[in-house]
């Protein structure tokens, strides 16, 4: 049952996702309300948290090759088969 | 549950419906237009305190680009458009840097050291941004001598200078 | 010399499955850029940065230099090169209780291409990493498109990785390939708030084990069996915002869910704030926990068709607080800035079907990490 929701779930994913993207970029009814001439709190550096692009390689590098999980982080990660 | 499902076909089947969504973004991005109504007026302290007022400009070729210091390209083209204005100045063209940093001090410092000249005029309660319903930042506007909106440039990547100073000159040739 | 090889093939070199991909660059488009987002992409800065980076724990001592140069070509695209060095001391408790530590070095390098064109972001890259009985290639291509008035960013990105296994002694003997499918959804919600959600699927085939670890089997040790194919999820969702001036809060959970029954769960609090006009300070906390392979067993009761002692996919916790601190040293608005970073975090982990064959208790580790870095921007 989980499999087979699963399986819908990914195929369907692309279908929805264009969608949504369609209807925000074409026959959106709806306004931007944040302003590009407000965006400017959003350019600070306290409102990005990957600054450094090796810094976030190394974090993603040290936490895949020690756990079991991986992706979702924005970053490519791991690189090596090691320790 | 152990035996994965990572055919060839999957994967082609997931990287074609990845790229014809990135194909649909790409090609989403509408156009910019370029409207030919008359400029909405405004008037803006300068740094020294003076009013400027838009409307009296009415004979020049005004520029009005609208930055901020937060935004990187706006910062890369000050000093193109500080070029612009030591070389038309003379012959009848206003450039109006109008600034709308919530902190004046700081673009006040940020544009000194950035050798402008041209008059910067602070917006900080987003009045006047919100009359241009600026769609991007920077946003440059060429007016020409009888107040019409002429040209408008969203955003700025390198070699928009050149663009800027084709047609400040044949808006000063009219 | 007979034991010794014996002893190698047994020990948790802690060579493990990978996830070999490319350039590191390419995937960090939202984050790398510091500049607003206008309703433009705009490449990414000139930059360069040099790290040296450590962990220590668990036995395992890793450190070396890594070094990030960006540069833009003609003013349309942003070349990038990078280059990670990676010098281990293992003597990790597989490693310490089978054979004896060793030492090695892994190299990898990157290069990337950034290209903006109007409201997206295409980058491309390519890494390499070579160490002596691991290889590993990977290409990636990413795009951000920014929409809805610049208001949301979507990012897709797809990596292929290709890795050549081999054993000490016996050269390269098998191969391992990956997938990576990548979907991002940056949303600004108001003037101080953004959310994002982030999906990956990742695809392994070939050998996805260690050449030298052992598994358990009523009580003796068994070359471990590891499936040849693995297929994974991970949804991530999160938020960040200014709470106050110059301080912000962000929150992030993520849910992951494999093919190897493996379920974990990750969740992430921290805050940043800016102290005086040079310094910007960092404080995480992270909370990790994983639920075991199907086939995972620190002593196996019974004959299976896969079998693993790969702690990695047992059943553990892992706790680690951190703190970053960014040294603003000079900076001309409009032509260039350097800082000075120094990160640290400590991570815990608590394993609850590892057993510690030296001590008889579950095994739990604390690893320190640290980063010193100089950057600069022009």
């Amino acid at each position: 049952m989980n499999a087979t929701l699963v399986r819908a779930a990914r195929a369907l994913a692309p279908i929805f996702a264009g969608a949504g993207l369609s209807l925000l970029v074409g026959c959106s009814p709806i306004e931007p309300w944040v302003k590009p001439y407000e965006r400017e709190r959003l350019a600070d550096p306290i409102m990005q948290l990957q600054r450094q692009s090796l810094v976030a390689k190394h974090n993603e590098h040290v936490r895949e090759v020690r756990e079991g999980s991986r992706g979702a982080n924005g970053v490519q990660g791991g690189g090596c088969g090691c320790n | 549950m152990i035996n994965g499902t990572s055919g060839a076909f999957l994967h082609s089947r997931r990287v074609a419906a990845m790229l014809l969504l990135a194909a649909t973004a790409v090609l989403a991005s509408a156009a910019p237009l370029a409207p030919t109504a008359p400029a909405p007026d405004f008037t803006l302290r300068t740094l020294d305190g003076q009013k400027l007022r838009l409307g009296e400009q009415r004979g020049r070729v005004v520029l009005v680009n609208f930055w901020a210091t937060w935004c990187g390209p706006c910062r890369q083209e000050m000093p193109h458009l500080n070029k612009l204005y030591e070389k038309y100045k003379s012959s009848g063209f206003v450039l109006l840097g109008v600034n709308v940093d919530d902190d004046t001090a700081q673009a006040a410092g940020v544009a000194s050291k950035l050798g402008v000249t041209f008059p910067v005029l602070p917006d900080a309660d987003k009045r006047v941004s919100r009359q241009y319903d600026l769609s991007a930042m920077p946003s440059t506007v060429l007016i020409d001598r009888d107040g019409r909106v002429r040209y408008l440039h969203r955003g700025y990547q390198n070699g928009y200078e050149s663009t800027y100073d084709k047609q400040i000159r044949e808006l000063l040739k009219e | 010399m007979a034991l010794q090889c014996v002893a190698r093939w047994a020990a948790d070199a802690a060579r493990m499955r990978g996830a070999r991909l490319a350039a590191p660059l390419a995937g960090l488009l939202g984050g790398a850029l510091p500049s607003a987002p206008a309703t433009a992409m705009s490449l990414p800065e000139d930059s360069a940065e040099a790290m040296y980076h450590l962990y220590d724990g668990g036995g395992v001592t890793a450190q070396g230099p890594a070094l990030l140069v960006r540069k833009s070509l003609m003013d349309k695209v942003t070349l990038s090169g990078t280059y990670y060095v990676d010098a281990v001391s293992n003597a990790s408790i597989d490693v310490v209780t089978t054979a004896s530590p060793y030492k090695e070095t892994r190299k990898e390098y990157g290069i990337g291409a950034d290209y903006a064109y109007r409201d997206s972001l295409l980058s491309i890259g390519y890494s390499n990493s070579d160490e002596p009985d691991y290889k590993a290639q990977g290409v990636s291509i990413d795009v951000a498109q920014e929409v809805f008035g610049g208001m949301t960013t979507i990012k897709l990105g797809y990596s292929r990785g290709q890795d050549d296994v081999g054993r000490k002694g016996e050269g390269f003997f098998d191969y391992a390939k990956h997938w990576r499918y990548r979907l991002g959804l940056t949303q600004i919600l108001t003037p101080r708030w953004v959310a994002t959600l982030n999906f990956e699927a990742v695809s392994d085939e070939g050998f996805l084990g260690s050449a030298y670890r052992a598994a358990q089997v009523f009580g003796a040790l068994v070359p471990e069996r590891h499936p040849r194919t693995r297929s994974s999820r991970s949804f991530k969702l999160g938020a960040i915002g200014e709470i106050m001036p110059r301080t912000s809060l962000h929150a992030d959970y993520r849910y992951f869910y494999d093919t190897w029954d493996i379920k974990a769960h990750t969740f992430e609090i921290g805050g940043s704030r800016h102290f005086g006009e040079s310094f910007l300070i960092d404080a995480s906390l992270r909370y990790y926990r994983q639920s075991k392979a199907l086939f995972y067993y620190d002593n196996a009761p019974v004959e299976t068709l896969y079998v693993s002692r790969n702690r990695q996919l047992s059943t553990f916790t892992g706790f680690a607080p951190g703190a970053r601190v960014t040294y603003q040293y000079k900076q001309v608005p409009g032509q260039y800035e350097i800082k000075g970073h120094l990160n640290y975090e400590y991570q815990n982990y608590k394993f609850s079907d590892f057993t510690d064959i030296r001590t008889g208790q579950p095994y739990s580790y604390g690893a320190h990490v640290l980063q010193l870095l100089v950057t600069a921007t022009f």
